[in-house]
């Protein structure tokens, strides 16, 4: 796994720490990319139930290179396998899953996050860009918790958690909790609120490379 | 005694009249009815409203029915696919008209339309551009929005097996939209690699009951667009 900065976690370290605030026997959608490395760092004793909105329960992981089967993919069109116990459905009942509350987790990408909850993950809005969402919308609407999973600025170096998104939404105050390369940040009534630090990295690194204020908890607590 | 097979996908598209709506299935190429959509593009038929996941990739299937321009507007709620230029050389040129619709709405509508149910509500969307000019009301202290139904005069889907009756069983994550696209249109047309007669399946076990199914066309050995597609190939 190659990463652009030694500074703050890898992406496979945000994996595990996402993976570690999911309680065994959830049932679990997740994303395509980044949180997809989740599936990886099952911390053991635990056993997820992965949900593929496009008609699987019980997703395992990617075949071998060249073996598989064309018709046995995620919703990112790549092909997977079944673990014991899978089940197949239609997209009707996939989507009553995700949309009635059944699944207790979903964890995605962001383009942007604001200090209210809302994502905007699906669109940047620009004037030559194909507009297509799948079942983001859905998914923020109807799953239980949604956790983002992102690096915590984009590759230019402008903060992805900010004060209210410029980008299109995807939903409105959906996101539970940020885990970025630096930081694991809670959205709450008082917006953005530290969880964790990357190590090695402190307060106010991480508050520079946000764009709202973030209410650090512990601090609060030793005043 | 009923018998819905029909002789080959020529004969079960020949009908699909220029200006109609026509369901296709599949999420990618998983569930794409190559063969009946090849069809269509050989009988010509244009005009199209085609509601459909995605938008095909490379030159062949429904990428290549939209290619041919048949199609003036497609209901869809992922166009963009790695590898696929068709759809979106022909949106930038505006030669194509889009409905964007959330995957769980588009399946719920689709549902909808096949359960005659005019339309619902739905959380999905709310405060987003998807949302704009819709309708909305306030349940339990969330906004939701109105969605309708969708309707067809056509489903082209693609099942494993089919019994002499049209009951439909389907291949893994194949079945994605197929189920609810055959309640949908006036004419249900399934393509299956296999079929056998009544009595067969297990009544337990069928998917799509035969009351939703018109025509079956026996496809021993369905092409895959990715398949195609790495040989280069090009419809027609």
């Amino acid at each position: 796994m190659s990463v652009a900065t030694s500074i703050g976690w890898t992406r496979d370290e945000i994996a595990q720490r996402v993976a570690q605030d999911i309680p065994n026997g959830s049932y679990v959608n997740l994303g395509i990319g980044i949180p997809e490395l989740v599936a990886r760092h099952v911390p053991q004793g635990r056993t997820f139930i992965y949900h593929t909105e496009n008609g699987l329960l019980g997703m395992g992981p990617s075949p071998a290179a060249d073996q598989g089967d064309p018709e046995l993919i995620n919703a990112g069109k790549r092909r997977v396998t079944m673990m014991p116990g899978a089940a197949f459905f239609d997209q009707a009942t996939s989507f009553a899953m995700i949309r009635g509350g059944h699944l207790d987790l979903s964890v995605l990408g962001a383009l942007q996050v604001a200090a209210n909850g809302d994502l905007a993950n699906w669109s940047t809005g620009a004037d030559d860009a194909i507009p297509a969402v799948g079942g983001a919308m859905d998914l923020v609407a109807g799953v239980k918790r949604v956790f983002v999973m992102t690096t915590h600025v984009t590759k230019e170096g402008e903060p992805k958690l900010v004060p209210s998104c410029s980008y299109p939404l995807t939903g409105r105050g959906v996101v539970t909790r940020i885990y970025s390369d630096l930081a694991v940040i809670d959205v709450t009534a008082r917006g953005f609120a530290l969880v964790q630090l990357a190590p090695g990295l402190s307060f106010e690194f991480v508050q520079e490379r946000t764009g709202a204020p973030i209410i650090n908890l512990a601090l609060e607590a030793s005043k | 005694m009923i018998d819905k097979r029909v002789g080959s996908a020529r004969e079960a598209v020949a009908d699909i009249s220029d200006g109609a709506t026509v369901m296709i299935g599949g999420f990618g190429e998983a569930g794409s009815p190559i063969e009946l959509i090849h069809a269509l593009i050989d009988q010509g038929a244009k005009n199209l409203t085609v509601v459909s996941n995605n938008s095909g990739t490379g030159l062949v299937g429904l990428a290549a029915l939209l290619r041919a321009q048949r199609v003036s507007k497609i209901i869809c709620s992922f166009p963009k696919t790695a590898g696929s230029t068709v759809f979106p050389d022909l949106y930038r040129a505006g030669k194509i008209e889009l409905e964007l619709v959330p995957q769980g709405t588009l399946a719920e509508r689709i549902r909808a339309g096949g359960a005659g149910i005019v339309g619902f509500y739905t959380p999905t969307a709310v405060g987003t551009p998807l949302a704009q000019g819709k309708e909305s009301r306030v349940f339990d202290g969330r906004e939701h929005v109105l969605e309708l139904g969708i309707r067809a005069d056509f489903t082209l889907i693609k099942g494993r097996v089919s019994d002499t009756h049209g009951n439909v069983l389907y291949h893994r994550t194949a079945r994605n939209f197929a189920p609810m696209m055959a309640t949908a249109a006036t004419v249900t047309i399934v393509q299956v690699a296999q079929v056998v007669e009544a009595g067969e399946l297990d009544p337990e076990g069928i998917v799509t009951p035969g009351i939703f199914v018109d025509r079956v066309v026996h496809v021993p050995s369905p092409a895959l667009e990715s398949a195609l597609n790495e040989v280069g190939a090009s419809y027609p």
